[in-house]
């Protein structure tokens, strides 16, 4: 930024006002981390006290690696997580490209339809999504979850990429059609490099609602092998009784896989943004 | 190698009817230029012979061969696009060499190819870079050497220079004058700088609201224009437009006469009238005048004159510059 246009205040005061959100968005998952580490006593006594040798306490960690298949919990909440990522980006991505290039009858009222699902919550169709999968036979699998997921993501992602890919050059795949490229071939080597800013922006969308689902686990794979980490955590909080170390110390592991995801497409953002123009 | 023939070509996007009937023989190895005002529908054309849009109705013909339903990659063209249309995550090796790799030639004809292109374009040090760390004249002689490669029957240039600056332009213009006499190619270019179609046609194709107006060599158009509409587009300054009743012209609705087919004196001449403007170009004194009996006038003088606003002048036509035309726009009697 050049000097003209900054001033001591102006540059403070937007600091003031980003450190001040990030202190609150941040303040819960502190709260967690922090509290994952105390005995229960240290946790009802001082909160938000940090945590000294003497309350200093692993119990929490160690009930929570104890009971259940904890890392089968893991291991079920990232394959339906990436999967359903993986699902909603390419038929997302392809849709919106249809959409976006090919002038066919209907096109704005297909876009119309896709874009539907935005408004219409999807657990308005839990019972009819639950008789489908049993007779579809597909009650406690993660197939079931992956499915239900893709088709929640959807909506936004051909949303979002459709606007996105009416800005790519219709020169760039004009030459890609006289060089030969196929159509697939334009769209997975011309056109995907240049929206993955929008990609990742949808990634990142689609991957948080996903991660933290507890409803559709609870009813369509509530099976102990297909546990999700968020409805495993719920074993800990009973109706009488609460286990809050184990809680919170579940609930702190479950961060760590969706920070990774989250850094890796975000990374993806920013060197979109950077990569420079097309001209 | 490389003629081309439309057939009563006719371009609708729903009601909207873009080409209306275009018929155009182009022989091999010339260089047409398509040139109109913006919207006259030269880009669809291209377009249309490109294979990139289908023709509503009628033919085009490449080498004598109906291409109505053949894919762009299969027509032999190559096209040449203003946005330059590089692929920025490819080298500038890659780019030029995509078109030969998807057709399946071997790696090292490829090679040999782009190396060929790039040396008659001199762009040997950058075959490593990619387009984002080039400047605007080096990205398009990226692309017009990526058409180069692929051993075209038929060059299609879109605006090639629009998106440069004016010396770049110039010698960019060079280039591909010099290309076009060493590579024996047909070439089709859509400009709407008339500079550009005069200096390099063979044969300029004149359109507007869809109709081709006139075919001919730049100086066929510039001395026999056919009709109001090419006296007018051609030729920089405009070519005075006057009423022939005003001239006493009974046969002829306008009489048009080309800026530089008028003479000024200050004593004596056909047409009195007062000086309004004039711009000195060095080369070219430019005169706006309003003259008493034919109303505004235009007149381009060679070399430097002394004449300021308000001077009285009188401005005489020389004899054989007028163009004559009738009600409907049509040329009568043209340089007589």
């Amino acid at each position: 930024m050049s000097k003209a246009r900054t001033s001591l205040f102006r540059t403070g005061a937007v600091h003031a006002a980003l450190i001040a959100y990030t202190l609150v968005a941040l303040f819960p998952v502190f709260l967690t981390i922090v509290n994952s580490f105390k005995s229960r006593n240290a946790i009802f006594r001082e909160p938000l006290a940090i945590p000294t040798p003497e309350t200093f306490s692993l119990i929490g960690y160690e009930t929570v690696l104890k009971q259940g298949d904890f890392l089968g919990y893991f291991q079920n909440s990232v394959i339906v997580t990436v999967v359903s990522i993986a699902l909603v980006l390419l038929f997302g991505a392809m849709a919106a490209f249809a959409l976006s290039e090919y002038r066919f009858r209907g096109n704005a009222l297909m876009g119309l339809y896709l874009a539907l699902g935005i408004m219409i919550p999807i657990r308005l169709g839990t019972v009819a999504i639950l008789q489908g999968m049993v007779a579809a036979n597909l009650v406690n699998t993660l197939t079931a979850l992956i499915l239900v997921y893709t088709a929640q993501g959807l909506p936004l992602a051909v949303f979002i990429l459709s606007e996105f890919m009416r800005t790519v050059s219709d020169d760039l795949k004009n030459a890609g059609r006289i060089d030969g490229l196929s159509e697939y071939a334009i769209f997975f080597r011309l056109v995907l490099p240049l929206v993955r800013p929008a990609m990742a922006t949808v990634a990142v969308f689609t991957m948080i609602p996903i991660w933290n689902d507890l409803w559709f686990p609870l009813i369509l794979a509530p099976a102990e092998t297909t546990k999700t980490v968020t409805l495993g955590s719920q074993i800990f909080i009973g109706q009488f009784v609460t286990n809050w170390n184990a809680v919170l110390s579940a609930l702190s592991l479950a961060i760590f896989p969706v920070l990774v995801l989250y850094v890796i497409f975000s990374r993806q953002l920013i060197r979109g943004i950077t990569a420079g123009a097309v001209k | 190698m490389g003629s081309l023939q439309l057939k009563s070509i006719r371009k609708a996007f729903g009601a909207h009817e873009v080409l209306k009937g275009i018929d155009l023989d182009v022989n091999d190895g010339e260089f047409v230029i398509f040139v109109g005002p913006s919207g006259c529908g030269k880009s669809t054309l291209l377009r249309t012979i490109a294979g990139l849009e289908d023709a509503t109705s009628g033919s085009v013909q490449i080498d004598g061969v109906e291409v109505g339903h053949v894919a762009p990659a299969k027509r032999g063209i190559a096209m040449v696009f203003q946005s330059y249309a590089l692929y920025p995550h490819l080298t500038v090796k890659d780019n030029m060499g995509l078109g030969l790799k998807q057709a399946g030639a071997p790696k090292v004809e490829v090679e040999e190819k782009v190396a060929k292109a790039a040396g008659m374009l001199s762009l040997e040090p950058y075959l490593a870079r990619r387009p984002a760390e080039l400047s605007g004249g080096q990205r398009q002689r990226v692309a017009i050497g990526r058409a180069i490669v692929r051993e075209p029957k038929l060059f299609l240039f879109d605006e090639p220079l629009s998106n440069l600056d004016a010396a770049l332009r110039v010698n960019t213009r060079l280039e591909i004058a010099r290309l076009h006499r060493s590579l024996k190619a047909t070439m089709i270019y859509v400009t709407h700088d008339q500079v550009e179609a005069m200096t390099l046609a063979d044969k300029i194709v004149v359109l507007n609201a869809g109709r081709i107006e006139q075919v001919g060599s730049p100086m066929e158009l510039y001395n026999r224009p056919a009709n109001l509409f090419v006296a007018g587009f051609i030729g920089s300054p405009q070519m005075n437009f006057i009423d022939g009743a005003k001239l006493g012209d009974g046969a002829a609705k306008t009489i048009g006469i080309r800026p530089e087919h008028i003479g000024l004196s200050r004593d004596s001449g056909q047409w009195r009238g007062k000086v309004i403007h004039v711009e000195h170009l060095g080369a070219d004194t430019i005169v706006y005048l309003e003259s008493d009996e034919v109303g505004p006038l235009t007149v381009r003088l060679f070399g430097e004159h002394r004449y300021a606003a308000d001077d009285i002048v009188h401005a005489t036509p020389v004899i054989g510059g007028m163009h004559r035309f009738d009600a409907d726009g049509r040329v009568i009697i043209s340089g007589q």
